[in-house]
C-alpha cells in the first residue's frame, strides 16, 4: 500500500517535472523568434517600472522590457546548458564506455585525469578556463563542456564494468561480434536508463552554472541577456526595483525545478 | 547423408593458464595452470558429459575450446567450424534491453544472412523449435520465466546452426520440474538437428541421463573418460565411485 502510494507521488513528480520542462522548451523557441519588445532597446523615460499590463514583469535601468529579456535569457540559458551537456555527455559516455569496457592501464590513467578535475571546485575550474579562452557565449559552452565530461565519463563506466562481464556479452563475442558492435548495440541501451537521469542532472547544473558564471561577469556578455547576467545586474537594485532581481530569479528557480523533478520521476521509473 | 567424420573435435595434450590478478598495474602478471595434459576426441552426434566438482577445470577447459582464453598451450582442432556455448545462468546470458526477436536475430545477422524476411523467418522457426510460440519474439527477458528464458538460450545458441554445442550446467539454475522439461528439449533438439554436445555438470544423475560417454575431471585432469553404462557398472577409478555413490 505504501509503496503504491510513494509510486503514485513519484509518477506526479514525472508529470509536473515534465510540465515545467516542455513549458520552458517552448519559451526557449518563442525567446529564439519573438519577444514582445526588442530585449535590448534602451528606453529612458520608461525606467524602472513596476510591473504592469503593457510590462508584465516591469523594465530595467535602461528602460528595457524585464519580460522580453527573460524570454531572451531562457533561450540563451537553455542554449548554453543544451549544448553544455550535448557535448559533456557525448565525450564522457564515449570516455566512459570505452575505458570502462577495455579497462587496464589507459583506463586507470584517464580515472586518475578524471579525479583530478573533479577535484576541483567546478565553478573555479570554469573561471580558469573562462580566463585563458576569454568570455563570451561559445568559450562558455566550451569550458562547462569540458567541464561536465568527468561526471559523465565516471557514470557511465561504472555500467560498462557492470555490464561487460554479463554472459550475454561473451555470448555476442562467442557469436563473432565485435567489441565495438558490442559496447555500442549490446550494452549501450542497457545504460540509457541511467544516462537520462544523468543528462537531465546535467541540464540542472549547467542552468546553475551558467547562471553563476554569467553573474560573476564572464558569461554571457552585455548585451546579450541571460538568466544569470540579470541577476548581476539585478543586484543594485535589490530594494529600490525588487522584480529586476526578482523575475529572472524565479524562472532559473522553475527552470531547475522542472528538471529535478523529471529526473527525480525517471528515477522512481 | 552426413559425410563420415571419425572426430568433430580433437584435444590434445592442453595444458590452460591464467593469469593471476598481480598486486600491483606495475608487477608482471603469474600464470596459474589450470588444466594439465588433457587429451580426448568427440565423436559427432554424441552427448560428452564432463564432471566434476567446482574448480576441476571443466570451465576453463570449455572457455579454451570456445576461445575466450587464448593462453594454452596444446592443440584445439575443430573439425566442424565454430561451436556455440548454452550458459548455466539465463537471467545473465540474455541481454536485458533486447526484445526476444532481436536476439535471435544477431546471431544470423553475425553470420551474414543479410535478408530481413529470411532473418524473421528462422527466427519464428526457432522460437517454435524451442516451444514457444512468435509472439515471444516482442518480449524482453524480463516478461519471461527462468525456464523460458533458458529455452530462449538455447534457441540463440542453436540458430546459426553450429555442429557442437558446449553447455555449461544449463540446468543447474533451474528448478528441477523444469530442469527435465529442458532436458527433454535438448535431446529433441539434437536428434532434430543433428547436433554434438559437450554437457558440462557437476550433477553426476543428470550426466547419468543425458550423455552417452563421461569424461571425469579432478584438479585439472581427466581421471576417466568412458561409457557412461559401463563407468557406472564398473568404475576404474576411486574418485569416480566415490561421484557415483554420492
Amino acid at each position: 500500500m505504501a509503496e503504491k502510494r510513494t509510486k503514485v507521488k513519484k509518477n506526479i513528480y514525472f508529470r509536473v517535472g515534465l510540465g515545467i520542462t516542455l513549458f520552458f522548451v517552448v519559451l526557449m523557441f518563442v525567446g529564439l523568434i519573438y519577444t514582445p519588445y526588442d530585449p535590448n532597446a534602451m528606453n529612458s523615460s520608461e525606467k524602472f517600472l513596476a510591473p504592469c499590463l503593457s510590462h508584465p514583469m516591469g523594465t530595467d535601468n535602461f528602460g528595457r522590457d524585464i519580460f522580453s529579456r527573460v524570454l531572451k535569457g531562457i533561450s540563451m540559458t537553455g542554449l548554453v546548458a543544451v549544448s553544455t551537456v550535448a557535448i559533456g555527455g557525448t565525450i564522457g559516455t564515449i570516455i566512459g564506455a570505452l575505458t570502462g569496457f577495455y579497462g587496464g592501464i589507459v583506463d586507470e590513467i584517464v580515472m586518475r585525469i578524471n579525479d583530478t578535475l573533479n577535484g576541483f571546485p567546478s565553478i573555479l575550474l570554469a573561471l580558469v578556463i573562462v580566463s585563458i579562452l576569454g568570455p563570451g557565449k561559445y568559450n562558455v559552452i566550451l569550458a562547462l563542456g569540458i567541464l561536465f565530461i568527468p561526471s559523465f565519463a565516471r557514470i557511465v563506466r561504472s555500467e560498462y564494468i557492470n555490464y561487460k562481464n554479463r554472459d550475454f556479452v561473451k555470448s555476442a563475442r562467442l557469436m563473432g561480434a565485435g567489441s565495438l558492435r558490442i559496447i555500442f548495440l549490446h550494452i549501450f541501451p542497457n545504460i540509457l536508463p541511467t544516462l537520462l537521469v544523468t543528462i537531465t542532472i546535467g541540464f540542472n547544473n549547467a542552468v546553475l552554472a551558467e547562471a553563476g558564471l554569467s553573474y560573476l561577469g564572464i558569461g554571457i556578455q552585455p548585451p546579450d541577456a541571460s538568466l544569470g547576467s540579470m541577476l548581476s545586474d539585478a543586484q543594485s537594485y535589490l530594494f529600490s526595483a525588487p522584480w529586476y532581481a526578482v523575475m529572472p530569479g524565479m524562472t532559473i528557480v522553475l527552470f531547475v525545478l522542472g528538471f529535478s523533478l523529471l529526473s527525480e520521476g525517471i528515477c522512481s521509473k | 547423408m552426413r559425410i563420415y567424420m571419425d572426430y568433430i573435435l580433437e584435444v590434445r595434450n592442453l595444458n590452460v593458464y591464467y593469469k593471476s590478478i598481480g598486486r600491483s598495474i606495475l608487477s608482471k602478471p603469474a600464470k596459474k595452470q589450470v588444466l594439465f595434459d588433457v587429451s580426448f576426441d568427440v565423436r559427432p552426434g554424441e552427448i560428452l558429459g564432463i564432471v566434476g566438482e567446482s574448480g576441476c577445470g571443466k570451465s576453463s577447459l570449455s572457455k579454451a575450446i570456445l576461445g575466450m582464453n587464448k593462453m594454452y598451450e596444446g592443440q584445439i582442432i575443430h573439425h566442424s567450424g565454430k561451436p556455440q556455448m548454452i550458459f548455466q545462468d539465463p537471467f545473465s546470458s540474455l541481454n536485458p534491453a533486447w526484445r526476444i526477436g532481436r536476439i535471435l536475430e544477431e546471431p544470423l545477422i553475425l553470420s551474414g544472412i543479410r535478408d530481413k524476411e529470411e532473418r524473421r523467418k528462422r527466427v519464428e522457426d526457432m522460437l517454435n523449435k524451442v516451444g514457444l510460440d512468435e509472439s515471444y519474439a516482442d518480449r524482453k527477458p524480463v516478461a519471461l520465466s527462468g525456464g523460458q528464458r533458458q529455452r530462449v538460450s538455447i534457441a540463440a545458441a542453436l540458430i546459426a546452426r553450429p555442429q557442437l554445442v558446449i553447455a555449461d550446467e544449463p540446468l543447474s539454475a533451474l528448478d528441477v520440474t523444469i530442469q527435465s522439461q529442458i532436458m527433454d528439449l535438448m535431446l529433441e533438439l539434437k536428434r532434430e538437428l543433428g547436433l554434438t554436445y559437450l554437457f558440462v555438470s557437476h550433477d553426476i544423475d543428470v550426466v547419468y541421463q543425458m550423455c552417452d560417454r563421461i569424461m571425469v575431471m579432478k584438479e585439472g585432469r581427466i581421471i576417466e573418460l568412458g561409457d557412461t553404462l559401463e563407468m557406472f557398472a564398473n568404475p576404474k577409478n576411486e574418485y569416480t565411485r566415490s561421484l557415483i555413490e554420492g
